[in-house]
């Protein structure tokens, strides 16, 4: 560590008017000693859990209970794996598909049409209240409203249905949405608008042509932002689902483990079976993930 | 254009909203009719029970607070650096957010299970205790699980405020003679003030609705003590069939979450973008 940092000093010392990333880098190395111990110690916390799981659900059950379990597995069985398929995963993987992408889709799509309106025409009565509107969305727990939700849900008669679980996902993505991509749609100079305008180009037509474009890698953050909260979702489907055929990942995990509390290796292949996916994603694109996570909250 | 939205967002958004407050006031067991009944679920809404669920609900958040906080701040301005490892660290550190609440909360529960977790299998005793048997431990583990998950958000989220820091800060601070750890608390800190209050909000009104986490987790036990507000709501409605008294606690939940935030933000000051950079 030590020698890294002089290394860093002496190349900005040579190099004075070098950019602004080196100064940065040398300057930040400053709180250096306890913040690289901590990290190392905060990667001990996160990683052995990690390890454990991942070991733990390629072992047998007999083989768990009776040796070191941090030990690595000598003899790889996929049987917890395969149990954990024939409980209907397979089902469950496609119910979570539909959700999230049933709700990511349109709540993009209309946080994208409502921003660029208010962006565009925001002077009028209408879009001024609409935007205060979304934006006390954002202070109010909406979790908090899962009562109503209930009655609404069974009000409209799609109780217990994928349906039932797609909507209020798709409110509830709506105010953060808006507010990212009132940002990046601001960012456009008003020029390029005019001069579309001016070309006899429509409103729909400076949404397509000009707005979607330029603010695509903002779409693809919020859509991300949206898709793990809503894969990740319990409560919507805790509560508006019943029917054993309807649970997604996260619900179906839970009543695993019910079941299945004694059997170690099998709940943690389910746990390894259903994070799969994002993991997959995580690997293609870990920048653009990270940024999604943090959509709207690190600007 | 902004229609859709707008009629998704009032319809399960601002109408729940409005039917918490009305249902507050009204009688309905979650099946059958639903009627008016005054102040009666407020009334008995109001008693040991829900001061106990307050009590957790804030030594919860607090300790999430004073626990994930000082480590995200470390963490953050760690990885703000440039070494070579620290792209390596950084992949792995990420690792917990791509988990979900529920299996997070199931890996935990099967790990810390006395007789067939971690620690019970390398016969450690001080680690094979009943964790989420007794009160005080269970909700040490829910703090611990919950900062678990949630730390590497917002080491991210200091990483991109230490970022933003000009670097003349520094260097004017250098040529006055601060070391490192002055330069730390009298640069690095009071830059990230408004980052630190960001963070903050979203620990604390995320710590008051934390639901699947603890649900799973512990369901609220050893007895009730880690029963939070919002699983005194989820409880109270959708086990017990009070969905007046669910929803006053609801309607607690809101106002709470409406008036921390507003104080958090308030502690800011009113003009967020312009006094970051004054005399620069």
């Amino acid at each position: 560590m030590t020698s890294t940092l002089r290394t860093d000093s002496a190349q900005a010392a040579e190099a004075p008017a070098r950019s602004r990333r080196k100064h940065r880098g040398r300057n930040l190395l400053h709180f250096n000693w306890i913040g690289g111990l901590l990290s190392w110690l905060w990667l001990g916390v996160v990683i052995i859990p990690i390890y454990w799981i991942v070991v733990t659900s390629v072992k047998s059950q007999e083989v768990y209970f009776s040796e070191n379990p941090l030990k690595p597995p000598t003899h790889i069985t996929f049987d917890a794996y395969r149990l954990v398929l024939q409980s209907n995963f397979i089902r469950y993987f496609f119910n979570s598909v539909i959700v999230t992408l049933g709700a990511v889709v349109p709540a993009v799509f209309f946080a994208f049409m409502a921003a660029f309106a208010i962006i565009r025409g925001g002077r009028g009565l209408f879009l001024r209240g609409a935007n205060t509107l979304f934006l006390m969305g954002l202070a109010v727990p909406l979790q908090a409203t899962i009562i109503p939700i209930y009655l609404i849900i069974i009000k409209l008669g799609i109780y217990d249905s994928l349906l039932a679980i797609i909507l209020p996902s798709i409110a509830f993505a709506i105010p953060l949405s808006v507010l990212v991509l009132s940002t990046f749609i601001r960012d456009v100079p008003n020029e390029l608008f005019e001069s579309m305008r001016l070309d006899g180009a429509s409103e729909w037509g400076t949404l397509w042509h000009l707005a979607f474009p330029l603010t695509r890698p903002a779409l693809v953050t919020v859509a991300i932002f949206n898709g793990l909260t809503i894969w990740n979702g319990f409560l919507l489907p805790l509560v508006l689902t019943q029917d054993p055929g309807r649970r997604t990942l996260p619900l179906a995990l839970w009543t695993f483990q019910g079941q299945y509390s004694v059997n170690v290796p099998a709940v943690l292949a389910s746990v390894v079976l259903t994070t799969l996916p994002i993991l997959v994603l995580y690997v293609i694109g870990r920048r653009q993930l990270l940024s999604g996570l943090t959509a709207g909250f690190s600007k | 254009m902004a229609l859709p939205a707008l009629i998704m967002f009032i319809g399960f958004g601002v109408i729940p909203l409005l039917g918490v407050l009305a249902l507050s006031f009204s009688s309905w067991d979650g099946i059958g009719a639903i009627h008016p009944a005054g102040l009666q679920s407020w009334r008995s809404v109001l008693n040991p029970g829900l001061l106990h669920a307050l009590k957790v609900t804030f030594l919860i958040t607090a300790l999430s607070w004073l626990f994930q906080t000082p480590m995200s701040i470390l963490l953050g301005t760690f990885l703000a650096g440039r070494q070579r490892y620290r792209g390596f660290l950084a992949v792995l550190y990420f690792i917990p957010l791509l988990l979900s609440s529920a299996a997070l909360a199931i890996t935990y529960k099967a790990l810390l299970d006395p007789n067939f977790g971690l620690g019970a299998g390398l016969g450690i005793p001080l680690l094979s205790q009943d964790w989420l048997g007794r009160g005080n431990l269970a909700i040490g583990v829910v703090v611990f699980v919950v900062s678990w998950q949630f730390i590497p958000f917002h080491s991210l989220i200091y990483q991109a405020g230490v970022r933003q820091i000009p670097v003349s800060l520094y260097e004017a601070a250098q040529i006055d003679g601060a070391g490192r750890i002055r330069q730390f608390f009298s640069v690095t800190l009071p830059q990230l003030k408004y980052t630190i209050l960001t963070s903050s909000t979203l620990i604390v009104v995320g710590s008051l609705t934390f639901f699947d986490i603890i649900f799973v987790l512990t369901a609220g036990g050893p007895a009730d003590a880690t029963r939070t507000l919002a699983l005194d709501m989820y409880i109270t409605g959708f086990q017990g069939n009070l969905m007046g008294q669910a929803s006053a606690i609801a309607m607690i939940l809101v106002l709470l979450g409406l008036v921390l935030a507003l104080l958090l933000q308030r502690l800011g000051g009113r003009d967020r973008s312009a006094s970051q950079l004054e005399g620069m």
